[in-house]
Protein backbone atom coordinates (compact mmCIF):
# COMPACT_ATOMS: atom_id res chain seq x y z
CA UNK A 1 0.00 0.00 0.00
CA UNK A 2 1.11 3.55 -0.82
CA UNK A 3 -0.63 5.05 2.14
CA UNK A 4 1.74 5.62 5.04
CA UNK A 5 1.05 2.69 7.32
CA UNK A 6 0.66 4.72 10.51
CA UNK A 7 -1.51 7.55 9.30
CA UNK A 8 -4.87 6.15 10.22
CA UNK A 9 -3.59 4.89 13.52
CA UNK A 10 -2.11 8.30 14.27
CA UNK A 11 -5.39 9.95 13.43
CA UNK A 12 -7.24 7.53 15.61
CA UNK A 13 -4.92 8.06 18.54
CA UNK A 14 -5.13 11.79 18.09
CA UNK A 15 -8.91 11.70 18.10
CA UNK A 16 -9.03 9.33 21.02
CA UNK A 17 -6.69 11.54 23.00
CA UNK A 18 -8.79 14.58 22.21
CA UNK A 19 -11.93 12.79 23.26
CA UNK A 20 -10.30 11.74 26.51
CA UNK A 21 -9.36 15.34 27.27
CA UNK A 22 -12.89 16.48 26.50
CA UNK A 23 -14.29 13.76 28.68
CA UNK A 24 -12.05 14.81 31.52
CA UNK A 25 -13.59 18.27 31.62
CA UNK A 26 -16.41 18.08 34.14
CA UNK A 27 -19.84 18.86 32.77
CA UNK A 28 -20.82 22.05 34.53
CA UNK A 29 -24.44 22.18 35.61
CA UNK A 30 -26.15 24.77 37.71
CA UNK A 31 -27.49 23.11 40.80
CA UNK A 32 -30.12 24.57 43.08
CA UNK A 33 -28.91 25.71 46.45
CA UNK A 34 -28.51 22.88 48.92
CA UNK A 35 -30.49 22.80 52.08
CA UNK A 36 -28.08 24.23 54.58
CA UNK A 37 -27.76 23.27 58.23
CA UNK A 38 -29.65 26.51 58.85
CA UNK A 39 -32.56 25.26 56.72
CA UNK A 40 -32.44 21.99 58.64
CA UNK A 41 -32.57 23.89 61.90
CA UNK A 42 -35.50 26.01 60.75
CA UNK A 43 -37.39 22.95 59.47
CA UNK A 44 -36.90 21.29 62.86
CA UNK A 45 -37.90 24.53 64.58
CA UNK A 46 -41.18 24.60 62.62
CA UNK A 47 -42.05 21.15 63.98
CA UNK A 48 -40.89 21.55 67.56
CA UNK A 49 -41.79 25.19 67.98
CA UNK A 50 -38.56 25.70 69.86
CA UNK A 51 -39.15 22.94 72.42
CA UNK A 52 -36.14 21.00 73.62
CA UNK A 53 -35.35 17.88 71.62
CA UNK A 54 -33.74 15.04 73.57
CA UNK A 55 -31.66 12.32 72.00
CA UNK A 56 -32.95 8.79 72.43
CA UNK A 57 -35.98 6.53 72.02
CA UNK A 58 -35.88 6.98 68.24
CA UNK A 59 -34.06 4.45 66.08
CA UNK A 60 -33.19 5.43 62.51
CA UNK A 61 -32.16 2.54 60.29
CA UNK A 62 -30.38 3.57 57.08
CA UNK A 63 -27.42 1.85 55.46
CA UNK A 64 -24.34 3.91 56.41
CA UNK A 65 -22.89 3.56 52.91
CA UNK A 66 -25.30 4.08 50.03
CA UNK A 67 -24.35 3.35 46.45
CA UNK A 68 -27.38 4.90 44.79
CA UNK A 69 -29.00 7.91 46.42
CA UNK A 70 -32.10 7.55 44.25
CA UNK A 71 -33.61 4.92 46.48
CA UNK A 72 -32.38 4.45 50.00
CA UNK A 73 -34.35 2.18 52.32
CA UNK A 74 -35.10 3.82 55.62
CA UNK A 75 -36.84 2.53 58.74
CA UNK A 76 -37.61 4.73 61.67
CA UNK A 77 -39.00 3.35 64.89
CA UNK A 78 -39.70 4.78 68.31
CA UNK A 79 -39.23 2.68 71.39
CA UNK A 80 -42.31 3.92 73.19
CA UNK A 81 -45.67 2.38 74.17
CA UNK A 82 -48.65 3.19 71.95
CA UNK A 83 -51.30 3.46 74.65
CA UNK A 84 -54.21 5.89 74.28
CA UNK A 85 -52.92 8.04 77.16
CA UNK A 86 -49.25 7.91 76.13
CA UNK A 87 -48.19 7.37 72.53
CA UNK A 88 -46.13 8.65 69.61
CA UNK A 89 -48.06 11.33 67.78
CA UNK A 90 -45.81 11.89 64.79
CA UNK A 91 -42.40 11.17 63.31
CA UNK A 92 -40.61 13.76 61.18
CA UNK A 93 -37.58 12.99 59.05
CA UNK A 94 -35.17 15.68 57.87
CA UNK A 95 -31.96 15.89 55.89
CA UNK A 96 -29.12 18.34 55.72
CA UNK A 97 -28.14 18.67 52.06
CA UNK A 98 -31.04 17.84 49.74
CA UNK A 99 -32.59 20.93 48.09
CA UNK A 100 -35.36 20.71 50.69
CA UNK A 101 -34.82 19.88 54.35
CA UNK A 102 -37.99 17.80 54.77
CA UNK A 103 -38.16 14.14 53.83
CA UNK A 104 -41.48 13.05 55.29
CA UNK A 105 -43.89 13.51 58.18
CA UNK A 106 -45.73 10.47 59.53
CA UNK A 107 -48.79 10.95 61.70
CA UNK A 108 -49.51 8.08 64.08
CA UNK A 109 -51.85 7.26 66.92
CA UNK A 110 -52.46 4.66 69.63
CA UNK A 111 -54.20 2.35 67.12
CA UNK A 112 -50.88 1.80 65.34
CA UNK A 113 -49.68 -0.53 68.09
CA UNK A 114 -46.08 -0.01 67.12
CA UNK A 115 -44.38 3.23 66.12
CA UNK A 116 -42.43 2.02 63.15
CA UNK A 117 -42.48 3.26 59.56
CA UNK A 118 -40.42 2.28 56.52
CA UNK A 119 -40.03 3.98 53.17
CA UNK A 120 -37.46 4.68 50.49
CA UNK A 121 -35.87 8.08 50.21
CA UNK A 122 -33.60 10.11 47.96
CA UNK A 123 -30.31 11.56 49.10
CA UNK A 124 -28.53 14.22 47.03
CA UNK A 125 -25.25 14.01 48.92
CA UNK A 126 -23.45 12.39 51.82
CA UNK A 127 -25.15 13.93 54.78
CA UNK A 128 -26.82 13.69 58.14
CA UNK A 129 -30.40 12.42 58.44
CA UNK A 130 -32.41 13.43 61.48
CA UNK A 131 -35.62 11.82 62.76
CA UNK A 132 -37.71 13.52 65.40
CA UNK A 133 -40.62 11.92 67.23
CA UNK A 134 -43.33 13.90 68.92
CA UNK A 135 -44.97 12.16 71.86
CA UNK A 136 -48.48 12.74 73.16
CA UNK A 137 -47.05 14.45 76.27
CA UNK A 138 -45.50 17.09 73.99
CA UNK A 139 -41.88 15.99 74.35
CA UNK A 140 -39.57 15.53 71.37
CA UNK A 141 -36.98 12.80 70.89
CA UNK A 142 -34.51 12.44 68.08
CA UNK A 143 -31.89 10.30 66.40
CA UNK A 144 -29.48 11.13 63.63
CA UNK A 145 -27.40 9.07 61.25
CA UNK A 146 -24.57 10.06 58.93
CA UNK A 147 -24.87 8.52 55.48
CA UNK A 148 -22.24 8.37 52.76
CA UNK A 149 -23.73 8.49 49.26
CA UNK A 150 -21.64 7.62 46.21
CA UNK A 151 -24.23 8.37 43.49
CA UNK A 152 -26.36 11.38 44.30
CA UNK A 153 -30.04 11.79 43.53
CA UNK A 154 -32.65 14.51 43.07
CA UNK A 155 -30.70 17.07 41.11
CA UNK A 156 -29.03 15.12 38.35
CA UNK A 157 -29.91 16.15 34.79
CA UNK A 158 -32.51 14.35 32.76
CA UNK A 159 -30.85 12.65 29.84
CA UNK B 1 -51.67 4.58 34.61
CA UNK B 2 -51.01 4.62 38.23
CA UNK B 3 -51.43 1.44 40.14
CA UNK B 4 -51.16 0.43 43.75
CA UNK B 5 -49.79 -2.63 45.47
CA UNK B 6 -51.16 -3.35 48.91
CA UNK B 7 -50.08 -6.04 51.31
CA UNK B 8 -52.40 -6.59 54.25
CA UNK B 9 -52.77 -9.96 56.00
CA UNK B 10 -56.15 -11.48 55.14
CA UNK B 11 -56.61 -12.77 58.66
CA UNK B 12 -55.34 -11.77 62.07
CA UNK B 13 -56.03 -12.56 65.67
CA UNK B 14 -57.56 -9.86 67.82
CA UNK B 15 -54.84 -7.78 69.39
CA UNK B 16 -52.18 -8.74 66.87
CA UNK B 17 -50.02 -5.95 65.54
CA UNK B 18 -49.97 -6.30 61.78
CA UNK B 19 -47.75 -4.71 59.17
CA UNK B 20 -49.28 -2.96 56.18
CA UNK B 21 -47.15 -2.44 53.09
CA UNK B 22 -48.15 -0.10 50.29
CA UNK B 23 -46.59 0.89 47.00
CA UNK B 24 -47.96 3.36 44.49
CA UNK B 25 -46.39 3.65 41.08
CA UNK B 26 -45.50 7.29 40.53
CA UNK B 27 -42.55 9.13 39.00
CA UNK B 28 -42.08 11.47 42.02
CA UNK B 29 -40.40 14.11 39.83
CA UNK B 30 -38.53 16.33 42.28
CA UNK B 31 -38.80 19.66 40.47
CA UNK B 32 -35.06 20.13 40.89
CA UNK B 33 -33.90 18.43 37.70
CA UNK B 34 -33.14 20.06 34.36
CA UNK B 35 -33.42 18.71 30.85
CA UNK B 36 -30.39 18.71 28.54
CA UNK B 37 -31.59 22.06 27.16
CA UNK B 38 -31.62 23.56 30.63
CA UNK B 39 -35.34 23.69 31.30
CA UNK B 40 -36.52 22.87 34.78
CA UNK B 41 -38.65 19.72 34.88
CA UNK B 42 -41.77 20.72 36.84
CA UNK B 43 -42.43 19.04 40.16
CA UNK B 44 -44.85 16.11 40.09
CA UNK B 45 -45.01 14.25 43.38
CA UNK B 46 -47.46 12.60 45.71
CA UNK B 47 -47.86 14.95 48.63
CA UNK B 48 -50.10 12.98 50.93
CA UNK B 49 -50.85 9.37 51.78
CA UNK B 50 -53.69 8.43 54.10
CA UNK B 51 -54.92 5.10 55.44
CA UNK B 52 -58.36 4.79 57.00
CA UNK B 53 -59.80 1.75 58.75
CA UNK B 54 -63.59 1.49 58.77
CA UNK B 55 -63.73 5.20 58.01
CA UNK B 56 -61.39 6.55 60.66
CA UNK B 57 -57.85 7.67 59.89
CA UNK B 58 -55.13 5.42 61.30
CA UNK B 59 -52.07 6.64 59.44
CA UNK B 60 -51.13 9.68 57.39
CA UNK B 61 -47.88 10.73 55.75
CA UNK B 62 -46.84 14.05 54.20
CA UNK B 63 -44.41 13.30 51.40
CA UNK B 64 -41.73 15.54 49.93
CA UNK B 65 -39.52 15.33 46.80
CA UNK B 66 -36.99 13.38 48.90
CA UNK B 67 -39.24 10.30 48.73
CA UNK B 68 -38.01 7.89 46.06
CA UNK B 69 -40.02 7.13 42.93
CA UNK B 70 -42.87 4.66 43.41
CA UNK B 71 -43.42 5.56 47.06
CA UNK B 72 -43.21 2.48 49.27
CA UNK B 73 -44.57 2.98 52.75
CA UNK B 74 -45.01 0.43 55.48
CA UNK B 75 -46.51 0.92 58.91
CA UNK B 76 -48.19 -1.08 61.66
CA UNK B 77 -51.63 -1.24 63.12
CA UNK B 78 -53.32 -3.19 65.88
CA UNK B 79 -56.00 -5.59 64.63
CA UNK B 80 -59.11 -4.84 66.67
CA UNK B 81 -62.02 -5.85 64.44
CA UNK B 82 -62.78 -7.09 60.95
CA UNK B 83 -63.09 -4.36 58.41
CA UNK B 84 -61.76 -2.52 55.44
CA UNK B 85 -58.62 -0.49 54.99
CA UNK B 86 -58.89 2.37 52.53
CA UNK B 87 -55.77 3.95 51.11
CA UNK B 88 -55.60 7.29 49.38
CA UNK B 89 -52.74 9.00 47.59
CA UNK B 90 -53.02 12.67 46.62
CA UNK B 91 -50.46 14.53 44.56
CA UNK B 92 -49.60 17.33 42.18
CA UNK B 93 -51.59 18.03 39.01
CA UNK B 94 -54.76 16.55 40.48
CA UNK B 95 -53.25 13.11 41.12
CA UNK B 96 -55.61 11.05 43.24
CA UNK B 97 -55.70 7.29 43.62
CA UNK B 98 -57.43 4.98 46.04
CA UNK B 99 -57.17 1.33 46.96
CA UNK B 100 -58.67 -0.87 49.61
CA UNK B 101 -58.09 -4.16 51.40
CA UNK B 102 -60.17 -6.20 53.85
CA UNK B 103 -59.12 -8.05 56.95
CA UNK B 104 -60.85 -10.68 59.03
CA UNK B 105 -60.08 -10.51 62.73
CA UNK B 106 -60.87 -13.57 64.81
Amino acid sequence: MQQPPNSSRRQFLGLAGGAAVLGAIPVVTVRPAEATPAMLASAIQSVTGGAAVRTGKVKLDIPPLVENGNTVPMTVSVNHPMAPEDHVRSIHVFNEKNPQANIANFHLGPHNGRAQVSTRIRLADSQKIVAIAKLSDGSFWSASVDVVVTLAACTEDVI
Amino acid sequence: MASALINVPAKARRGDIIEIKTLMSHIMETGYRHTASGELVPRDIITSFTCRFNGSEIFRADLFPAIAANPFITFFTAATESGKFEFEWIGDHGFSETASASITVE
